[in-house]
């Protein structure tokens, strides 16, 4: 029996499509040929029209789901259960979401609804014998493996930046679908979204991130770390010492209890390198640290590592780059 | 309140876990410690019931040495443990895993269960979603705030721009993250206490399964293989001065296409 892949499109704040959403868009569609399935996605918010016309940008077609109830309540519980019914009314056979917060959310509760198997924050997904191989990167980059589903079916979550999204020649196109009606699950309102200084773009997805440690020493040293980050239209990122001492929020953290990140770059200021951190960046393409220990660990691991004080050579960067942009 | 805490027992992250011919980890071998992101649905949990009264009960499946890592936890201040273990349950899936901890709270009492927001070993964040699934629980994810209250709870779920203020009614299952508080270290009066709590275990029969219906048996995922990762290129080290380093920078940069 085969079925159609569907790829589930995130809607990011603002309304547009999720970064990630593009990337897992291009791997189905490459394991899609190689299988000979159909491809489609969805996209289901309160407001999903935008999201899916940009889904459509890499996949031939897709469904927007307009569903109301997810603006005052979260996400997950509320399209779960009728896009369960629809994956299977369509007798889809694999689903592939970003592994975000709400995309974990969402596979989660996919799996229960339907009894299917999760294989999770995937790096790359293959297609063999029948059926998706998933490449992961386990115990904080030590270790590669490759997984397969047992049966027919299967749902893989896609870490940001596995892929580098390759849009279509030509756009899709959008259908305004209705999901079945399914019993619903516990609603959970929400009762207010709000929105704090220093936030920025989820930086899971950045393709470059500028990070700062305790060396940073303090708001002011963030200053740096941020000046550099927009020279290169990238995030910034934080070791959990600079979180713990109030210098930037949680949500920049990465590591083992932070967010797991693998960009392009990763420019690392004042860190240290701990195992704990390390295994939050150690899959970034390229790693670039400037540490005035000779001896930190993070130089063990770099592609440069440049001995120096980060608040004059963080600057001479910057501008370096402004010199040679002209 | 009676707050029921999800912990998993992994390798220890700063050690080198032993593998298994066929790839899967070791895990009898390998040193195992609380899973660091439940230590902060620990915390959260213990914070709450000395506000408010109450008892925190640990669940783990996991093989049969976990009871040594779960004393860990309870020499925090838990009041018990229940360890579901089976033979039938290694190599299980993240689905199996989800259906006996699902099967395993509904023995339990509670008005709140936490869960971490994933775990090291290769867990991608996924099983607490499956379980408010199966028990029909209002679920809330990755929580910085916690406030029970009146039958509801109140949680500041992290966003991508700030966070969200959700609420629901109790029973309910909450995600912990970091954000929610460092945990603490065990005293010795704990480490002295947790050694006479009660670390209950159940096999799948006391759950009414089987190994046809969750385990390794009927696992909806195979591990095809694992190797190492290739290693890094050796690193370049500059020790230039800061105009000059970062000219080092740059160029290296513009030599692989970042920038
Ligand atoms: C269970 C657990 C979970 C953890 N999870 C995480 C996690 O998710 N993420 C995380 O990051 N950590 C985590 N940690 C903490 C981790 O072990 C380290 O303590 C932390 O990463 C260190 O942060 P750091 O590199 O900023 O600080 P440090 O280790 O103090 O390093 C600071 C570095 O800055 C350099 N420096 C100082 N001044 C300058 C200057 N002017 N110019 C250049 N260099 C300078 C120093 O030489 C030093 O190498 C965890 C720990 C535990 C136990
Ligand atoms: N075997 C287990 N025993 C107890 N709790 C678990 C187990 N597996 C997962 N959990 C809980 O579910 C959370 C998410 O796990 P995972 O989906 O594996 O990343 C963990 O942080 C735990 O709180």
């Amino acid at each position: 029996m085969a079925g159609e892949l569907l790829v589930i499109g995130e809607i990011q704040s603002g309304g547009g499509l999720a970064r990630v959403s593009a990337e897992v868009a291009t791997i189905a569609r490459r394991i899609g040929e190689r299988a000979g399935r159909p491809v489609e996605g969805i996209v289901i918010g309160a407001d999903p029209g935008r999201a899916a016309s940009e889904l459509v940008g890499y996949l031939p077609f897709s469904h927007a789901v307009s569903e109301p109830e997810a603006a005052d309540h979260a996400a997950a519980a509320a399209v779960a259960p009728g896009l369960a019914a629809l994956i299977a009314q369509r007798g889809l056979s694999h689903v592939l979401v970003g592994a975000s917060p709400d995309g974990r959310d969402l596979a989660g509760m996919l799996s229960a609804l339907l009894g299917w198997g999760v294989l999770v924050n995937a790096i790359d997904v293959g297609w063999e014998g029948g059926g998706p191989t998933v490449e992961m990167s386990v115990f904080g980059g030590r270790l590669l493996t490759s997984s397969t589903f047992a049966g027919e079916h299967g749902i893989v979550t896609v870490r940001p930046n596995a892929v580098v999204a390759e849009p279509l020649a030509e756009a899709g196109r959008v259908v305004e679908t209705v999901l079945p009606a399914a019993a619903a699950l516990p609603a959970v309102n929400v009762v207010q979204r709000v929105a704090e200084a220093g936030a920025a773009a989820p930086i899971e997805e950045a393709r470059i991130i500028v990070a700062g440690g305790r060396g940073v020493a303090g708001p002011v040293g963030f200053g740096i770390v941020q000046e550099l980050a927009d020279e290169l239209k990238g995030a910034v990122g934080a070791t959990r010492a600079a979180v713990d001492a109030g210098w930037i929020p949680y949500a920049h953290q990465i590591g083992q209890t932070g967010k797991i990140v693998k960009p392009a770059l990763y420019l690392a200021l004042g860190i240290s390198g701990a195992i704990q951190h390390k295994v939050g960046m150690q899959t970034a393409e390229t790693i670039v640290a400037v540490n005035r220990d000779a001896d930190a660990p993070i130089g063990e691991y770099a592609d440069l590592f440049v001995v120096g004080d980060l608040f004059a050579v963080a600057p001479a960067i910057v501008a370096e780059l402004r010199a040679r942009r002209g | 309140m009676r707050i029921v805490v999800l912990m998993k027992p992994v390798p220890d992250t700063t050690g080198q876990e032993r593998l298994l011919p066929d790839g899967r980890v070791d895990r009898a071998a390998s040193a195992a410690v609380v899973n660091a992101n439940d230590e902060y649905a620990i915390e959260a949990a213990l914070k709450l019931t000395e506000a408010a009264g109450g008892e925190v009960t640990l669940l783990a499946m996991a093989p049969a040495n976990a009871p040594e890592t779960m004393r860990k936890a309870l020499a925090m201040g838990a009041t018990r443990g229940v360890l579901v273990t089976d033979p039938a349950l290694e190599g299980s899936c993240t689905l199996s895993t989800t259906r006996v901890l699902a099967a395993a709270l509904r023995g339990l009492e509670y008005d709140l269960i936490l869960a971490g927001a994933d775990t090291s070993d290769g867990g991608g964040g996924i099983v607490a979603a499956g379980i408010a699934t199966l028990l029909g629980l209002p679920y809330l994810s990755y929580a910085a705030k916690v406030e029970p209250a009146d039958g509801r709870v109140r949680v500041h779920r992290i966003s991508p721009t700030g966070y969200d203020i959700l609420d629901a009614p109790l029973p309910a299952l909450v995600v912990a993250t970091q954000a929610l508080g460092e945990p603490r270290y065990p005293s010795l009066k704990g480490i002295m206490a947790a050694r006479s709590r009660e670390i209950a275990t159940r096999s799948l029969s006391d759950l009414g399964l089987d190994g046809s219906q969750v385990g390794g048996a009927v696992a909806t995922t195979r591990l095809t293989g694992s190797r190492a990762p290739a290693a890094r290129e050796a690193t370049v080290v500059v020790r230039e001065a800061p105009a000059e380093a970062a000219r080092w920078v740059v160029d290296f940069l513009a030599a692989r296409r970042i920038i």
